[in-house]
């Protein structure tokens, strides 16, 4: 049933296939790295890559500059991690850093989401998104207005030295510095205020973390995205030995549809297509793969899914007069089908990416509930320990709590502190003389305040020694109640 | 564990010291290369350690080093930007009147952080960290005082202590009454039962009649006729339910009979007066008035 062919030492073999064949031959675990030149292609999947990119950059890069109106005092930027103030702003949203769980909210949403994304379609992050994929685009794109296209570029590493190798190389390695000297400049802007920092990194003035970080940044783009590429998704990347688990025999992935393709073998013009497949042997597949493998010797663990091999068969397809679509994004069942001429069926409902999609809605509706039901303000409030309460000369008990309110909204707030459940109690700060039975704890905008507070109460033997009371904070129709105890005695 | 991709020829080359146990051999392999050259660059590094960092002792000294190094002098200069770091708010404290330290809440607030630190170093020995004292030790929480519970007069008892000598100092001596032999015996447990009847409990009616004339003539010059107490002598009062060293009637017994009194340091000896300010401001604030 299975016409998946063979493993065949005879044919040429991809780059892959000879990192492989020297890991298992040249000894030991180290494979010696086999530069791969990729060759621009045209075509569909290429195209949408294109775009990705350019979207997916700009947001990067600009993303920072986006201005946000907020009140006076506070970052006017939409999207700004501040680790200085603890504060993380999103847009109309900001965050302390107690509510850490909306982005473990959020890191659990992406994860999800690249589950069902990659059992329904494959490693598509891998191939459209992924920074890593985005950056050595970006990276050949420029190495290819350097030094042309896969074959120049195979005969100028090959030529000896020369000034004309020197420039273009030169130039390459520049203008790679270029992208990640702005990389790893752009990534301080999210941290930030982005016009301050950019004048400050400049001036000399910037924090010590701003430069360190620039310069991880600048190092990591140019050694991963210039110098590194496949190889990071290769042996650094732990998704490519994770996805396994996501995906099975309905996953969409690029395939080389070997029901129609073989037998394989050239072609000429004129031959007959009779009584052999449509794969004319050509190795544009190969040729054009960033991670140097052949998607002719079925599913491997270096595909990132990017279906440039697609585009590059779709062209050789057309010229040699037969339908696109030899290799194209497929399920593994679905090519067994057909292979057994049964009519191929496609299931994306499965109990996998059900599976998926019940998780990613639930998680998904928890955050949005909790952040349309975000407390505005958060109080705490501790009764002294030492001592647990004072009697006074008439006989009357006064406990020390210490009140914690966060005002999380962005305008100044005074809030007004009683108690419930203790009958002529008498409310006030230390160094106040206490008569009302109310205290006013002013919180400016997007702040903590604390107040430690004394609360008497009259003299009541019917009192236990140990009374739950509520405290009630409020200001305007925001009204937070927070339980504590009082207590009046030892308890014996 | 010999790994298989990896050659042992070198080893096995290499030259036999001599030495063996139980056939085992050791060679002469030559040290680690990167192990040398981290001990070269280090000889390197204490040359140039010797001149920049003081290093070598003498008879008389030590050799300084071109930077002049010294963790004393560093030590002095942060204490020095220490005060720098204070000195507005110090001044601030030293220059205002309690009263006026009182009335500014940022100047408060940094009187109560400051009073809170102190007291805990120093107070909380005796009064506890919590300062509500204990048998002999005062109370500070409550609005029951001894020498006066107003700003001031707390200040001035911080300042010059209780008995701890001096002219200026907070000073009042109850007299031995039992071990001087002022009082019989008889007339000491007399007025303990008087003490306990002013102080609302229920008391042998005969003894505390009995007891009148002795209390008019030894203790309502201090605590006063009716038992009040005086500040001014730091008389405690006798018809509160708050006692200094006990409640119980051997308490009162004891202290009849010795007359003890504590004794508080003059802190003004020990701190500057911004210090004793707010330590005072501490207490006041929270104490219950």
């Amino acid at each position: 049933m299975n016409t998946r062919p063979e493993f065949n030492a005879a044919r040429p073999l991809s780059a892959a296939d000879e990192a492989r064949r020297n890991a298992i031959f040249g000894g030991g675990l180290y494979a010696k790295r086999t530069t791969i030149h990729p060759k621009l292609v045209h075509g569909r999947w290429r195209n949408i890559k294109w775009v990705l990119l350019a979207v997916t950059l700009a947001i990067y890069y600009g993303a920072p500059w986006i201005r946000w109106a907020r009140p006076e005092g506070m970052p006017q930027q939409a999207i700004l991690v501040d680790f200085s103030a603890g504060r993380f702003y999103f847009f109309g949203l900001h965050l302390w850093p107690q509510e850490i769980y909306y982005v473990t909210g959020l890191l659990v949403i992406a994860a999800l989401a690249l589950f069902l994304v990659t059992a329904l379609f494959g490693r598509l992050w891998c191939g459209y998104t992924c920074p890593q994929t985005i950056w050595t685009d970006l990276y050949i794109l420029v190495e290819r207005a350097f030094e042309g296209d896969r074959n120049a570029r195979l005969k100028l590493d090959a030529a000896p030295t020369s000034f004309d190798k020197v420039w273009r190389k030169g130039g390459k390695h520049a203008v790679w510095l270029a992208i990640a000297f702005w990389t790893g400049g752009a990534w301080n802007l999210y941290f930030h205020d982005a016009p301050t920092v950019v004048s400050d990194f400049w001036t000399g003035s910037a924090a010590l973390t701003v430069y360190l970080s620039f310069a991880a940044l600048t190092l990591t783009t140019y050694s991963l995205a210039g110098l590194m590429r496949e190889q990071v998704c290769t042996y650094m990347c732990p998704w490519p030995r994770i996805q396994g688990a996501m995906i099975d025999r309905d996953t969409l992935q690029v395939t080389y549809r070997h029901d129609r393709g073989e037998p394989r073998g050239p072609h000429k013009k004129d031959q007959t297509w009779d009584g052999r497949g449509d794969c004319i042997d050509c190795n544009q597949c190969a040729v054009v793969c960033p991670m140097g493998i052949d998607i002719r010797n079925g599913p491997q663990f270096e595909c990132i899914n990017c279906g440039l091999c697609a585009d590059a068969c779709d062209e050789i397809m057309v010229k040699v007069g037969r339908p696109k679509g030899l290799i194209a994004y497929d399920t593994d069942a679905a090519v067994l089908a057909r292979a057994d001429k049964v009519k191929a069926s496609y299931r994306l409902v499965r109990p996998r990416t059900l599976f998926y999609v019940i998780l990613l809605a639930g998680v998904s509706g928890l955050m949005i509930w909790g952040l349309s039901h975000r407390a505005p303000t958060v109080v705490s409030v501790s009764r002294d320990r030492n001592p647990t309460h004072v009697t006074m000369r008439d006989g009357s008990v006064r406990d020390g709590y210490t009140l914690r309110v966060s005002n999380r909204t962005l305008e100044a707030k005074a809030y007004v502190v009683s108690v419930e459940g203790l009958p002529g109690a008498v409310i006030h700060a230390p160094g106040e003389k206490g008569s009302g039975s109310t205290f006013t704890l002013k919180a400016p905008a997007d702040a903590s305040r604390s107040a430690k507070l004394f609360v008497t109460a009259p003299e009541n033997d019917a009192r236990p020694a140990s009374l739950p009371v509520t405290f009630l904070i409020q200001s305007g129709d925001d009204i937070v109640r927070e339980k504590s105890t009082f207590i009046s005695g030892d308890g014996r | 564990m010999p790994r298989p991709d990896k050659k042992t020829s070198d080893q096995e080359q290499a030259p036999s010291t001599g030495h063996e146990w139980d056939g085992i051999v050791e060679l002469d392999n030559p040290l680690p290369r990167w192990w040398l050259w981290v001990f070269y660059a280090s000889i390197v590094f204490a040359i140039g350690y010797w001149v920049v960092m003081p290093a070598w002792p003498g008879i008389s000294g030590y050799t300084k080093g071109v930077r002049n190094h010294s963790d004393r002098v560093n030590v002095a200069k942060a204490l020095q930007d220490l005060d720098q770091v204070r000195g507005a708010r110090l001044v601030q404290l030293r220059d205002k009147t309690l009263e006026e330290i009182e009335a500014d809440p940022a100047l408060q607030s940094y009187a109560l952080t400051v009073g809170q630190s102190v007291f805990g170093d120093n107070c909380a020995t005796c009064h506890g960290q919590g300062g509500v004292g204990g048998k002999g030790y005062a109370n500070l929480r409550d609005d029951v005082w001894l020498w006066g519970g107003s700003l001031g007069d707390i200040h001035h008892t911080i300042s010059v202590g209780v008995r701890a000598g001096g002219t200026e100092t907070r000073n009042s001596r109850m007299p031995a009454f039992g071990r001087d032999e002022m009082l019989s015996e008889a007339q000491r447990a007399d007025l303990t039962e008087y003490v306990v009847a002013l102080s609302g409990r229920a008391a042998d009616p005969a003894a505390v009649a009995r007891a009148a004339p002795p209390f008019a003539q030894h203790c309502a010059s201090c605590h006063g006729a009716q038992g009040k107490g005086d500040m001014t002598k730091g008389a405690p009062d006798l018809t509160d339910r708050e006692w200094l060293n006990g409640s119980r009637r051997e308490d009162i017994a004891m202290q009849l009979f010795t007359g003890r009194g504590g004794v508080m340091p003059a802190w003004r000896d020990r701190f500057r007066p911004e210090v004793v300010k707010a330590l005072a401001v501490y207490v006041h604030a929270n104490a219950g008035g």
